[in-house]
């Protein structure tokens, strides 16, 4: 129990930065051995000098005292195990232990283990697989790039001697302008304005090219397409736009167009193409140019209505000449009897349903109530029903 | 424990490595392949580290790690890319005296850092430097032309001069030139915009009120050629024998008229009439 106290006094002690067995032990000492040495005059001064004695029975044996030991107790155990161990033999002579577990070898798996994981490390770093659609740049420590990796699995140096950066080149990146539905007026050839929409597909061609010659090559296909795009609509009238006949004209000039901008850059950019999605009048024309096709119904829908009335009247022409030349065949062969017999038929069937006054005596002069006669019909019209 | 005893028995080669270290690392520099550095001792340029060369390929220049002496000297890194000069929309007049709203760019690549960091320091003020000689080029070249050359292809012709210009002011910033280009050119808004709207507007309705007058003239003649033909069928007919004709058109006539109409139609007849020939006996 002695000892144990003694123990943890001295654990105590340095843990406090004080060495209690004095400037010896501090010849190969650490920071808190030198500590000690600079406070000679503290209360542990005695302690050390009095090393000799009995109390200190585990002073080191590299201050050649010839210090009888008890015993094997516990403190031999913590002589090599404790924190001082190792130090106090001088040199490291008595063999550095670890508190690592031990291989069966009694070696350490510390080496081991780094060596796997190093070879984990060059075997995740140095193997890649680029996908069939991507390719990937090798650069060198320091930003130098090395070449370009196609796809397939590919070895490098392990990082960070060299780093890999895959891209999706094939991948076809599209960009529709503008891209909310806000309308956007282009001028025409004959200075009058379209609003137009369009795609823009493009894909990376030269990946090295495509990382290192452009700032921003996503905004640098956006510009050149709108110059390309306005240069090409410039250069036809406004009926040509719209109609869609010039549709193709315009995209295939565009694409020609943004292709040899891109390249005067040396962008890396492939454009596959140029797609107009709509063309129309501006918003604020737009129901004068509906009105035209309107117009153009309007006037179809009147020819429609000429042509009903030609048809008709035609129709009816021939229908009554029809019926005339039937009669007319019978007239002929018995003009006088067909001519009466049309005569009567005809005054029959129209004096049937009309008023008649019929005066027979010469000379009176018929006194004709025509407006008494007009009343009385028209109050027994709504009497009879 | 291990630490601390490598700690106590190499301390002088530990701190010797870590200074060897700081120094190695303050005088390394990365300069990656789209970069270029200028190294400058006590601020003025002394030497380029990987200046841009069209003849060199990607990966035989002189990107990577780089050396330059520490403390003393200081590394500025420059962009080697292409960079982008965004010109403000502005109006420009042209020589027809019409307006006409103008955003352009220019793209410009840095081609003699050495230069760009005396005159310049950074690749953004080379940019606010050229910005209005920018503008400035382009209203005076675009003032000489018409609108309606500006629209077509003559713009090229203005751009290429543009890009001349620009790019002999551009080379005392170490800066070239590449390109200069009118992204969109339009009608400034309000009354320029406004007319031109009008006039798109008149113009179809014009268009529209051609159309509805063609219309009504082809269906008029359309008529007209009915009639005639009906004019022709009808005197065919009738023509064999225009005394039955007036008889039986009479007789069509009278139906007509007095038969089913609406009014009333009240006859006095006068027994000397022809229909009531047989009414009196025979006399």
């Amino acid at each position: 129990m002695d000892n144990f106290e003694r123990f943890r006094d001295r654990i105590g002690l340095a843990m406090a930065g004080k060495s209690p067995w004095g400037s010896g032990g501090g010849k190969s000492g650490n920071g808190s051995g030198s500590g000690g040495e600079n406070t000679p005059a503290d209360g542990e001064t005695p302690s050390s000098e009095g090393g000799k004695g009995p109390r200190n029975p585990w002073l080191p044996p590299g201050k050649g005292t010839s210090e009888p030991r008890r015993s094997a107790s516990i403190e031999d155990i913590f002589k090599n195990r404790g924190p001082e161990g190792p130090r106090r033999s001088s040199g490291g002579g008595g063999g550095p232990k670890f508190r690592l577990p031990e291989r069966p070898g009694g070696k350490s798996w510390f080496p081991l283990a780094l060596g796997g994981l190093a070879a984990v490390w060059i075997l995740t770093t140095s193997v890649h697989q680029v996908a069939p659609a991507e390719q990937a740049l090798v650069t060198w420590i320091g930003g130098k790039y090395s070449r370009t990796m196609d796809s397939g699995f590919q070895v490098t140096w392990p990082y960070p001697i060299q780093s890999v950066d895959k891209e999706n080149v094939q991948e076809i990146r599209s960009q529709k302008i503008p891209e909310g539905s806000e309308q956007k007026l282009i001028l025409t050839g004959d200075q009058n304005l379209v609003d137009l929409s369009y795609l823009v597909r493009y894909n990376i061609g030269d990946l090295a090219l495509f990382r290192y010659r452009l700032a921003d090559p996503t905004e640098t296909v956006l510009e050149a397409a709108e110059t390309a795009m306005r240069q090409s609509v410039a250069e036809l009238d406004l009926d040509t736009v719209i109609s869609g006949e010039g549709r193709a004209e315009i995209e295939m000039n565009v694409r020609e167009r943004m292709q040899a901008i891109l390249d005067a850059y040396q962008s890396g950019i492939v454009v596959q193409g140029i797609e107009i999605d709509k063309t129309d009048p501006p918003e604020t024309v737009v129901d004068a140019f509906k009105d035209v096709s309107a117009a153009e119904q309007d006037a179809q829908a009147e020819l429609n209505r000429a042509r009903r009335y030609a048809q008709q009247l035609l129709a009816r022409a021939q229908g009554d000449a029809a019926a005339f030349d039937k009669i007319y065949e019978e007239y002929r062969l018995a003009p006088d009897v067909t001519r009466r017999r049309l005569y009567y038929e005809t005054m029959e069937s129209v004096l049937r349903e009309t008023d008649k006054t019929v005066i027979e005596a010469d000379g009176v002069t018929p006194y004709l109530p025509l407006p008494e006669i007009q009343r009385r019909n028209r109050t027994s019209q709504p009497e009879g029903q | 424990m291990i630490v601390d005893t490598v700690w106590q028995n190499y301390k002088l080669p530990i701190i010797a490595l870590i200074a060897l270290a700081l120094i190695a690392m303050s005088s390394i520099v990365f300069v990656a392949e789209d970069e270029q550095a200028v190294v400058l001792q006590g601020g003025s340029p002394v030497k380029t580290i990987n200046r841009f060369n069209p003849d060199d390929p990607f990966g035989q220049t002189n990107a990577g790690i780089q050396w330059h002496l520490p403390l003393i000297q200081r590394v500025q890194i420059v962009d080697r890319r292409i960079l982008d000069l965004d010109m403000e929309r502005q109006q420009v007049l042209t020589s027809d005296q019409q307006r006409l709203q103008v955003d352009a760019y220019a793209r410009f690549r840095i081609i003699d850092p050495i230069e760009m960091v005396r005159n310049a320091r950074t690749e953004g003020n080379v940019a606010n430097q050229l910005a209005p000689i920018l503008t400035s080029v382009l209203r005076q070249e675009l003032g000489r032309r018409t609108f309606a050359s500006l629209l077509t292809a003559e713009r090229g012709n203005a751009m290429s001069r543009i890009r001349d210009v620009l790019d002999e002011q551009a080379r005392q910033y170490g800066a070239q030139v590449l390109d200069v280009r009118i992204k969109r050119a339009d009608l400034p808004d309000g009354t320029p915009l406004e007319a031109a709207f009008t006039r798109m507007q008149s113009d179809r309705q014009e268009e529209a009120e051609t159309i509805r007058a063609q219309g009504r003239r082809d269906a008029q003649i359309i008529r007209a050629e009915a009639e005639g033909q009906a004019a022709r069928i009808y005197a065919t007919a009738y023509g064999k024998d225009p005394d039955f004709y007036d008889f039986y058109r009479a007789m069509q006539s009278y139906r007509t008229t007095f038969q089913n109409s609406e009014a009333e139609s009240s006859f006095i007849l006068s027994p000397d009439n022809e229909y009531l020939n047989q009414f009196r006996g025979r006399r």
